[in-house]
C-alpha cells in the first residue's frame, strides 16, 4: 500500500496537465469579474470561497448585468447541482473518514479533481480502496487546483485587458473537459450516455438559468443505464447456450 | 458592497452545501446497487453536457459546417485524447489547432 504522502504527490502530479486548461480558464474569469467592475477583494474571495469555475464565470457576468442577488445565487445553485451526483459517488469511498476530512474533500469537490479522483478510485473496489490512503490523493489533486485557480484568477484581475479577446483562451476550458472526457467512455453504454447528454444539451441549451446542463445530465445517466441493460439481459444468462451457437 | 458579500456568502452556501449533500448524509449503509450503477454515467454525461455545446453551437446557433473552427479543433483534441490517452496533449493540440485554423480563415 503506497504511503499517505505518495498518495497525495501522485494525486498532484495527476492533476498538474489539467491546469493547463484551467488556468487560462481561471484567467478569463479574473478578467471577467475585472469587467463587470467587481472589487479585487470581492473577485478573489469568490475564487477561495465559492471556488466553482462555471458559477463564478456566470454570477460575474450577472453582476455586470445587474442581474438581483437571490437571481445570482438561485443560479449558482443550479449550475452546481451536479455536484451533488459527484458527492454521491465519491461519498461511499469517503464515508469512514473523519467529518473534518470529510468537509475537507467535499470543499474540493470541483468537475476536475472529481474526473482524477475517481480514476484512483476506481481502480479496485469501493472496500479494498477504503482501505488505502486515496483520500491523500483527492486532498494532492482538490490542493492542487485550488491553488492554482486562485494565482490565475488574480492573474487575469490584474492583467485585465491586456490579454486580447483573439487569444480565445475560453477554448481551453471545453479542451480541458475533453481530455477528461475521452477515458470515461471505456464501453458503450458509456458512450451512449455521452452522446445522450450531449444532444440534450445542445438542445435544450435556451433553458433558462443553465437548466439544460442538469436535464441533459440526468438523460445521459438514464440512456446509460438502458444502455447497460439491453447489452446484458437477464434472460441471457437463463439460456446460456444461445451463446455459444456460431 | 455589503450586498455583495451577501451574495458571496450565499453563493457559498449553496455550492458547499450540493458538494457536501451526500457525502455527509451517507454514513452507515452501503449504496443501493442500482444507484451506483447510475452513478458510473455521472463522468462522462455531465461532461460531455459541457462539451457539446461549446463545441456545436460557438455563437449560440447550432454550426455544424466546416467553418466551425472550435468544432474541428474539438474533435482533433478528442482523436489526439482517444490515440495517446494523455491529458496534456490535447489541451495543446486543440489550442493550437484553434490558433491555426483562426490564422487561416
Amino acid at each position: 500500500m503506497r504511503s499517505s504522502r505518495d498518495e497525495f504527490w501522485a494525486g498532484v502530479r495527476a492533476q498538474l496537465p489539467i491546469l493547463l486548461g484551467t488556468s487560462p480558464f481561471g484567467m478569463i474569469y479574473g478578467i471577467v469579474a475585472y469587467d463587470a467592475g467587481l472589487p479585487f477583494s470581492v473577485a478573489i474571495a469568490m475564487s477561495l470561497i465559492v471556488f466553482a469555475g462555471s458559477s463564478q464565470f456566470i454570477a460575474a457576468q450577472l453582476f455586470a448585468g445587474g442581474t438581483a442577488g437571490v437571481v445570482i445565487v438561485l443560479t449558482t445553485f443550479i449550475v452546481n447541482l451536479r455536484h451533488m451526483l459527484y458527492s454521491a459517488s465519491v461519498a461511499p469511498y469517503i464515508r469512514h473518514l473523519s467529518t473534518g476530512w470529510k468537509w475537507l474533500l467535499a470543499f474540493l469537490l470541483t468537475d476536475e479533481a472529481y474526473a482524477v479522483t475517481i480514476s484512483r478510485y476506481r481502480q479496485e473496489p469501493v472496500e479494498a480502496a477504503r482501505e488505502t490512503m486515496a483520500h491523500w490523493y483527492f486532498l494532492g489533486a482538490g490542493l492542487t487546483l485550488w491553488v492554482s485557480w486562485q494565482i490565475s484568477s488574480a492573474a487575469g484581475f490584474i492583467l485585465g485587458a491586456e490579454i486580447p479577446a483573439s487569444w480565445s483562451l475560453d477554448f481551453t476550458l471545453p479542451l480541458t473537459f475533453i481530455a477528461l472526457l475521452i477515458p470515461t467512455l471505456n464501453d458503450r453504454p458509456a458512450i451512449l450516455a455521452a452522446l445522450a447528454a450531449g444532444a440534450v444539451a445542445v438542445l435544450a441549451r435556451g433553458l433558462p438559468y443553465n437548466l439544460g446542463l442538469s436535464a441533459a445530465i440526468v438523460a445521459g445517466i438514464g440512456v446509460g443505464m438502458l444502455a447497460e441493460r439491453l447489452q446484458s439481459p437477464p434472460r441471457l444468462a437463463a439460456h446460456p447456450t444461445i451463446e455459444r451457437q456460431p | 458592497m455589503t450586498e455583495l458579500w451577501l451574495i458571496i456568502a450565499g453563493m457559498v452556501l449553496v455550492t458547499y452545501s450540493v458538494r457536501l449533500s451526500v457525502i455527509v448524509l451517507m454514513r452507515g449503509q452501503e449504496m443501493p446497487p442500482s444507484l451506483a450503477r447510475a452513478l458510473r454515467f455521472v463522468p462522462p454525461a455531465a461532461l460531455s453536457a459541457i462539451v457539446f455545446p461549446e463545441l456545436l453551437t460557438p455563437g449560440g446557433a447550432l454550426d455544424l459546417s466546416p467553418g466551425n473552427v472550435r468544432l474541428i479543433a474539438g474533435i482533433l483534441a478528442a482523436i489526439v485524447a482517444w490515440t495517446t490517452r494523455r491529458t496534456l496533449l490535447p489541451i495543446a493540440a486543440g489550442m493550437l489547432a484553434l490558433w491555426l485554423l483562426q490564422a487561416l480563415g
